[in-house]
């Protein structure tokens, strides 16, 4: 873990934030240290999580994707058609139609870009409208209401009923949402594969002389963000029971934002699965803390934007910690200061 | 499969490559037997990285291009294959990753190729250790190789290339940024691989480590082969010429400048840990060199000088005024220029077109009349200086990336007389620029001289202080620690002080 932060400084200050924040609301509120709001914390946000790690391997592989939340929505509406058409299904079919869409969708990203030669930004912004287009088209805008029960029906890991009569629980999303996680970080660390991710990301000349396999890296990249989009969008309709074409537009910038604030780095090469969810909790956590303190929605936004600054333009700057208790080397970061 | 009797590590003939307009290798041959040290030697852009990226299957031959490795018949190439056949390469602009571990880069080749399966860290690491120490360097293994300063990134490279059991190692100028006691290790390196039957072909720009280490030279020039010559009886001056296909010069050129006036003079300047109270001055005209090791607080001692950090103590006075500029933007504005050691990532933005690089430091000249860039100025003023210059180029909208070593230099240059300084600091001004390219830009330099430019030459290349400049300046732990006249010594003298 130290070693961890130490080479990780954005996820080292992320997280000493965090905590502040923590202490802070657990001080400030009687609300906020409660089995009932931590729960519902995770509750709320295991499907961005789900997302936030699929995105990081894209942005690790050197890219970027704006078009998975809406990708999500495709899913939800494709896994919603076929599971009517043969008659139900169940959570097995459920996760296997809506991953292989997901992944499907990834992999038509990664095709366009290597295809095209085009960054994957402009066509991520193509893919986005293309598919909420042709999903709007589609659907004419109606939700759907008329599901399979399994797929809608609460499953609680986890139940407790406090003093006063509260009750808490964690849902299945939760668990799903840990699976994608150990998942990713798993791929994404300890597998041959995964580090060929964050070498292609990092210097993408170079990932070629070594010979890794270019079109390869980008399938995968796209692929896993795509399967992440699928496996997020079956869950959220778990949480919501209903499929709304257009309720996850606008979702993958809040992700975004909160996976860039976990020290990923646009442009590759770097970043963390456990940046993503500290960048995921400190959003939630900032957005749960001043709903608890009765502050306007709006400085919500504000605070956000005005963190993604901050987190980037200093990221760059060096902040030794260990030099605190130091004064020798204290004193000589001083003097560079001045 | 490949017998250990075979004579040839490479054999290759009729290899060719063509980017679009430009022939960057035409019918080149070129041979190296197993356990040989074989230079590949030619001035910049004349196809030597080409030629190594064909032979590891980076990229593909222009028809009739013939290719055997240890004496078997290439078809299909690609990167993997090349190491599949024991072909390890050190690539000139290195093609690490900086912010994976220093084990990772030195690894990265383990974790390529195969099927997908648990990438074995501990095993990379032990074994990275391992070619660590055969190389008598310490490095820590975990930190990101951002981390670590250019030289040493070049050590994590050379580490790299020693990690299979490769039995033919191309390394494209290895010793562009090393030290003196750094090149002698690797040198040392390169001797045990040859004596363990490993081939290397070995690209440098250096013709004294040419002629040192190889027992043959292939020479090149403009994409087109020379010849093949036994380095035996070989002369520097010989080779250079072979490369650039005219008589080099090499005569002691030092001018006494006592009598000018005095356009820097710098007193008792000191920074705690990097500098101590150094004194000296530069006359109108005048080409001082400083010279020592990497670490001597030369790069420093420049580095105040433009402002980039403060001093301690101590004035800098330039054309009779106390200038303390606090930054470069000062620096430049009172008249000094810095060229700096780092070319690739200090002074030029590398995907940016070489007209704008060349104008980024002055960009307040072309301003039209309403404020906005005039490109008009901006193409008046690039053509003059790259004209000038005779920068060998495409268009001046190519990006600076598509240029070579010492042609990147001049654009370097270029961009900062654009600024019309009095006093111009070049640190390590050659690095990685071949011998006729090397020669160009002091041709320049002396003109900026006679013109009446002072100049600070920075290099741990004594030869080139030694017949460039007007007077030199020993470096050592942070103090000037003596004068000397070129006239009044040699080349192997100074040599001696430095590296003593
Ligand atoms: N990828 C490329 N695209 C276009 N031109 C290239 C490319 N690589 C090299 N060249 C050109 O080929 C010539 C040889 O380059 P190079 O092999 O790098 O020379 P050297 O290594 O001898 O300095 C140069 O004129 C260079 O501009
Ligand atoms: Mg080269």
């Amino acid at each position: 873990m130290r070693k961890l932060l130490s080479s990780h400084t954005v996820e080292a200050r992320l997280f000493a934030v965090l905590l502040l924040m923590v202490v802070g609301l657990s001080l400030a509120t009687d609300t906020f240290l409660t089995v009932a709001n931590l729960t519902s914390l995770l509750n709320n946000n295991s499907v961005n999580l789900i997302w936030a790690v699929g995105l990081l391997v894209v942005l690790v592989a050197g890219g970027i994707d704006i078009s998975f939340a809406v990708a999500a929505s495709v899913v939800q509406y494709l896994t919603a058609q076929i599971l009517g058409y043969v008659g139900g299904g169940n959570w097995v079919l459920g996760f296997l139609i809506a991953g292989s869409i997901g992944l499907g969708l990834g992999l038509i990203n990664a095709a366009l870009i290597h295809g095209f030669k085009i960054v994957s930004i402009v066509i991520t912004i193509a893919t986005f409208n293309a598919f909420f287009g042709l999903l709007m088209f589609f659907t004419k805008g109606r939700s759907i209401y008329t599901l399979p029960d399994w797929w809608v029906d609460r499953i609680f890991l986890f139940e407790y009923q406090s003093a006063s009569g509260v009750w808490s629980e964690l849902h299945l999303s939760v668990a799903v949402m840990v699976a994608c996680l150990v998942a990713t970080a798993f791929f994404i660390n300890r597998t041959t594969t995964g580090r060929q991710l964050y070498a292609f990301g990092d210097n993408p000349e170079g990932a070629r002389r070594a010979g890794i396999n270019i079109a390869l890296m980008q399938a995968i990249a796209f692929g896993w963000c795509g399967l992440m989009a699928g496996i997020g969008g079956l869950m959220q309709v778990n949480i919501a029971k209903e499929v709304v074409p257009n309720a996850l537009y606008g979702r993958e910038l809040d992700v975004l934002a909160a996976v860039v604030l976990g020290g990923a780095r646009l442009g590759g090469g770097k970043g963390t699965v456990f940046g993503c969810v500290l960048g995921v909790l400190f959003v939630a956590i900032t957005q749960n803390g001043l709903n608890l303190l009765g502050v306007s929605p709006f400085a919500f936004q504000m605070i956000i934007g005005a963190t993604i600054l901050v987190a980037i333009s200093t990221s760059n700057v060096k902040i030794d910690l260990s030099s605190w208790f130091k004064p020798k080397s204290g004193q000589q970061s001083r003097r560079v200061d001045q | 499969m490949h017998p250990k009797d075979e004579k040839y590590a490479l054999r290759m003939k009729n290899v060719s490559k063509r980017f679009g307009g430009v022939q960057a290798l035409d019918k080149v041959a070129m041979e190296v037997k197993a356990g040989e040290v074989h230079c590949l030697a030619g001035e910049n852009g004349c196809g030597k990285s080409t030629l190594i990226k064909i032979v590891t299957g980076v990229y593909e031959p222009d028809d009739g291009t013939e290719i055997e490795v240890f004496g078997e018949r290439i078809s299909s190439n690609s990167p993997t294959k090349a190491r599949a056949k024991g072909i390890a390469v050190i690539w000139q602009d290195l093609a690490l990753f900086p912010h994976m571990s220093v084990a990772e880069n030195i690894g990265i080749d383990e974790l390529v190729g195969g099927r997908p399966r648990v990438a074995q860290f501990k095993s990379i690491k032990t074994r990275a250790q391992g070619v660590m120490d055969r190389l008598g360097v310490s490095l820590d293994l975990d930190a990101p190789l951002s981390s670590l300063p250019i030289a040493q990134r070049q050590v994590v490279a050379i580490a790299r290339s020693l990690m299979s059991d490769a039995r033919l190692v191309f390394m494209d100028e290895p010793t562009a940024s090393l030290t003196q006691s750094e090149t002698d290790a690797l040198l040392a390196i390169v001797r045990n691989l040859s004596a363990d039957g490993v081939a290397v072909v070995f690209v440098s720009h250096r013709l004294a480590e040419v002629l040192d280490i190889a027992e043959r030279v292939t020479v090149v020039r403009d994409g087109k082969l020379v010849g093949v010559y036994p380095t035996e009886g070989m002369s520097q001056s010989r080779l250079g010429e072979l490369m650039t296909g005219h008589m080099l010069e090499s005569e002691v050129r030092a001018r006494d400048k006592t009598g000018s006036d005095i356009m820097l003079r710098v007193t008792g300047l000191s920074r705690q840990d990097q500098f101590e109270n150094v004194s000296f001055d530069i006359k109108r005209g005048e080409i001082v060199g400083i010279t020592g090791l990497i670490g001597s607080g030369r790069t420093e001692l420049a580095h105040a000088l433009i402002g980039m950090t403060r001093t301690d103590q101590g004035t800098i006075e330039l054309d009779r005024e106390v200038v303390r500029p606090r930054n470069i933007r000062e620096a430049i504005a009172k008249g000094i220029a810095y060229v700096s050691e780092d070319r690739l990532t200090l002074g030029l933005v590398q995907p940016q077109p070489i007209a704008d690089n060349t104008v980024t430091s002055v960009l307040d000249k072309i301003l039209g009349s309403v404020g906005l860039i005039s490109s008009q100025k901006k193409n008046d003023l690039v053509d003059g200086w790259i004209e000038r210059f005779s920068v060998k180029i495409g268009e001046t909208s190519d990006a600076v990336s598509t240029l070579s070593g010492g042609n990147q230099q001049r654009v370097v240059l270029a961009k900062w007389l654009a600024t019309n300084p009095k006093l111009l600091i070049l640190d390590s001004p050659t690095v990685g620029v071949d011998v006729g390219a090397r020669a160009g830009i002091f041709h320049i330099v002396r003109e900026l001289a006679d013109e009446g430019l002072a100049i600070l030459l920075i290099t741990d290349e004594i030869t080139e202080a030694f017949y460039n400049a007007d007077r030199i300046f020993h470096m050592a732990d942070g103090r000037l620690q003596a004068e000397y006249d070129p006239h009044q010594t040699s080349v192997q003298q100074l040599e001696e002080r430095v590296y003593a």
